[in-house]
């Protein structure tokens, strides 16, 4: 029973977690219906800038998540913009080619990682990190709480974004009603290529966690591409509040089976989440599609 | 059973709802539609007018409601059944096979929806297509990839199509929008003749002119609910139609 | 039958013969090797393209049914001694009905999500493999290969004459698919789902129908593969390689005709074979990634489509 509680508040720990590396592919797959396959390899290649600005400069990964900030919202405007001119604009057959294009940049950025920094895991050194907090008999690892309350943080200050700026609710509304928005004035493409960026750039902090809750290896974003479109479909594609649950749920049925039937059985989890929700409900649980 | 029953309808819709989340598209429709009607189906922008085709053609499944066709109960067939037993459609906005040419698009026709009406031979298959073609006034188009079309030449696919699929009951979804007044009589003349061979033809559109001209019976729809239906001249005058189309 | 068909035949016919021969002339294992890879990925590309060419599906599980074809056969070794033949057929129909149980389940999506099935497929198949004592576990299983049946003189020849066998059974299904009605129907429900629907066309029906043979002709293809490699297990059966390979390889040579995912196949399975040995693994792969985007970006129609479309302009020039 204490094994059980144990495994239901690490679960919600490492749901928060899982939520902060699923936003990004909440906006640019839910919102954007952008097929982005390559958003778990995007996750650990920043991962890896993190380990490197720590590696060689000690700086705090943190911090080096959101010195990498600004750089990867360029890297994903122009990621964008080489979509939308290859694929959305010429409209046919645009989702068969649009798939196998980020399949393949993901695939390639896994090899560029090997050829760059091998196939050894890889971590960072941070004073949080290797130390425990207790209450009672339980052991919370305390890189786990700051991940949780980083996440939380950009959870919450991303979907604040999307409901109250303007150019949040217009990356909303693009979503639902292009034409209403030309009609508006307003640019759809530019919007979505701004999305995009934002996107692309919550992946700074997201790979910060990554590398801080365990160490990364070149082909983790196989893993994650479970994780993490699970979240968004289970989500409801687009929804934050949804993602955020969706998260936690996974978090904690991972942790939970884990903790029954061990850790060989973990890559699964996730992935047999995902398949259930696509059988039985996809739509997700806060669907925004009827 | 007694000889003066009258006689069933071809299409007998009974009861239709359909909802998207809260918002109700269709509430409770019933309309029969007699053999060889030309049936004309008005109504302002998201009326519930494509929505009904669609339940009709199978694109949507309905619940509650009923569709009866030839006194069979179609409801819970899938599309293509639908279109095997008689029930042909066009598209609002045109969707040709793009990668194929003119008559590529109704072979795909040939080769699966005439199955119960037993194969086409092969050496009379391209004969069968482009007599239809002959029909629609396509022939010199024949063998151009669709994405060589212009507009009203891809309305006009996609009916020659749609009769490639030997239907019985043809559906028009707007098939005149965005076309020239001489390119509307075309389609309407077009439809007319089709009329004429026996096809039940159910026709979507918003030019009152092709409407008054064409529809032995008209149904405005609005909001989801039928508010007129009868002889055109009538439901033209009707208050309640004047109201939706005019706005109130 | 008209010319071009006894041509195919023929053609058919002259490759099986010259597999069949090239043991007496080449005494040397290692083109064997190679071989038998570079016709493995052929039967793999066009089996893949039957669904992902033809109807537009992209399937990233080519490694769950690749390896599932493997562990078909392992079990049935390890189980029952059952000979390579029975090995065959039977991974054929586990892949079948797996092909049938997917197609079934996902096809009802919308491309991405299909696309996102596949792969979520292929790790939950190849985490419950790795907990399967009975075929090895994660550890994996050496397997034993049996006397050599004649009139083969050598295991790997055998193997690759049996490869060799199934290229030709992949691609004939291929050919005959694409100039069938099953062919336009697919080809009609690629283009528009919902018109091709309404003219009749059992859309669902036919999408897992060719989930199904393409289903059985990967699992085929992946059953001599414990043989070939005297060895098994679940992270290099199931690997993700083979999903990029095989995509990168159909859609290269082009899938809007058989003949496509073959030339790519052996282009690519060429490459591949040069580069691991000259210079690394590593670099073989990202090269493959490489020219998978640079053709998805800028040759949509792959190698197929750029000769017809050259053909096409030389046509042009003459008239």
């Amino acid at each position: 029973m204490d094994l059980l509680l144990d495994a239901v508040v690490i679960g919600v720990l490492l749901g928060c977690f899982y939520a902060a590396v699923s936003l990004g592919l909440s906006v640019s797959f839910g919102l954007l219906d952008v097929p982005h396959v390559a958003h778990p390899a995007f996750l650990v290649m920043a991962s890896y800038a993190v380990f490197f600005l720590n590696d060689r400069f000690d700086i705090d990964p943190l911090l080096a998540g959101l010195m990498i900030t600004p750089l990867l919202f360029l890297f994903g405007l122009v990621a964008y913009r080489l979509y939308y001119e290859t694929f959305e604009k010429r409209g046919s057959d645009a989702g068969v080619r649009g798939i196998a294009f980020f399949f393949g940049v993901a695939f390639i950025i896994e090899v560029l990682i090997i050829l760059q920094f091998g196939v050894d895991q890889r971590s960072v050194t941070a004073t949080y990190i290797g130390k425990a907090w207790r209450i009672g008999d339980m052991r919370i690892p305390l890189r786990l709480l700051v991940a949780f309350a980083v996440a939380a943080g950009l959870t919450i200050l991303l979907s604040l974004y999307l409901s109250k700026t303007f150019m949040g609710r217009a990356i909303r509304a693009v979503a639902q009603d292009q034409e209403a928005l030309r009609l508006m004035g307003a640019n759809p493409v530019k919007i979505k290529q701004w999305a995009f960026g934002i996107a692309t750039a919550v992946l700074g902090i997201a790979g910060a966690l990554l590398i801080i809750v365990a160490p990364v290896d070149p082909i983790l974003d196989r893993a994650y591409i479970g994780r993490t479109f699970c979240v968004v479909v289970m989500a409801g594609l687009g929804s934050m509040t949804g993602t955020l649950i969706a998260a936690i749920i996974l978090g904690v049925v991972e942790t939970i089976v884990l903790t029954l039937f061990g850790a060989s059985w973990a890559p699964a989890i996730s992935f047999a989440m995902l398949l259930g929700v696509l059988a039985i409900r996809p739509q997700g649980l806060f669907g925004r599609r009827s | 059973m007694t000889s003066t029953e009258p006689e069933l309808p071809l299409l007998r819709i009974g009861g239709l709802t359909k909802r998207f989340g809260g918002f109700t598209a269709l509430d409770n429709v019933s309309v029969d539609i007699r053999a060889g009607e030309r049936f004309g189906l008005i109504g302002p922008n998201g009326s519930g007018k494509t929505t009904l085709i669609n339940c009709i053609s199978g694109a949507f499944r309905t619940e509650p409601g009923t569709v009866l066709f030839r006194g069979e109960d179609i409801t819970p067939l899938p599309a293509h059944m639908r279109t095997r037993r008689g029930i042909a459609r066009s598209f609002q906005i045109p969707r040709p096979f793009k990668s194929m040419t003119v008559v590529e698009n109704l072979m795909v026709a040939l080769d699966f929806a005439t199955v119960a009406g037993g194969f086409v031979p092969a050496a009379h298959r391209r004969d069968t297509v482009m007599a239809i073609l002959a029909q629609t006034g396509l022939t010199s188009k024949a063998d151009l990839p669709t994405t060589g079309l212009s507009q009203v030449e891809l309305r006009k696919m996609e009916l020659a199509r749609a009769m490639a699929t030997h239907p019985k009951l043809l559906i028009s979804d707007e098939a005149m929008a965005g076309l020239s007044s001489s390119e509307v009589d075309e389609v309407l003349d077009l439809l007319i003749k089709l009329a004429g061979e026996g096809i039940t033809i159910i026709m979507i559109e918003h030019i009152m002119q092709a409407v008054m001209r064409f529809s032995q019976r008209v149904m405005c729809l609005d909001a989801g609910r039928i508010i007129a239906l009868g002889a055109p001249d009538e439901v033209m005058a009707n208050q309640r139609v004047q109201e939706a189309y005019l706005g109130t | 039958m008209n010319r071009n068909s006894i041509a195919f035949w023929i053609g058919a016919g002259l490759f099986l013969v010259v597999v069949a021969l090239l043991p007496q002339l080449i005494r040397n294992e290692y083109p064997f090797f190679a071989a038998y890879v570079i016709l493995q990925f052929i039967v793999l590309s066009v089996a893949w393209s039957i669904l992902g060419g033809y109807a537009g599906y992209v399937n990233f599980g080519t490694s769950a049914f690749f390896g599932v074809g493997v562990y078909t056969a392992v079990f049935l070794f390890k189980a029952t001694g059952a000979p390579l033949a029975v090995q065959l057929a039977a991974a054929a129909a586990v892949g079948a009905l797996l092909g049938f149980a997917v197609g079934l389940l996902t096809l009802r999506m919308q491309g991405i999500f299909f696309s996102i099935a596949t792969i979520a497929l292929t790790i939950v198949i190849e985490t419950s493999v790795t907990n399967w004592r009975f075929v090895g576990g994660a550890a994996g299983i050496q397997m034993q290969r049996p006397a050599v049946m004649a009139p083969f003189d050598g295991y790997v020849q055998m193997l690759v004459f049996v490869q060799a066998l199934l290229v030709v059974l992949a691609i004939v299904i291929a050919r005959y698919m694409q100039s069938s009605w099953i062919g336009r129907g697919l080809q009609a429900l690629k283009d528009d789902e919902l018109a091709a629907e309404c003219t009749g066309v059992p859309t669902l029906r036919l999408k897992v129908l060719a989930c199904v043979i393409s289903g059985a002709l990967m699992c085929a293809a992946g059953a001599p593969a414990a043989m070939y490699l005297q060895y098994a297990d679940p992270s290099s059966a199931f690997n993700l390689n083979y999903s990029v390979s095989v995509l990168a390889m159909s859609l290269i040579g082009g899938t809007a005709h058989w003949a496509g995912p073959v030339i790519g196949a052996i282009l690519l399975g060429t490459t591949q074979q040069l580069l691991t040995v000259t210079i690394s693994s590593e670099v073989n792969l990202l090269v493959l990634g490489i020219m998978l985007v640079v053709f998805v970006v800028a040759a949509p129609e792959g190698l197929i489509g750029l000769i017809r479309k050259a053909s096409r302009k030389r046509a042009e020039r003459e008239a």
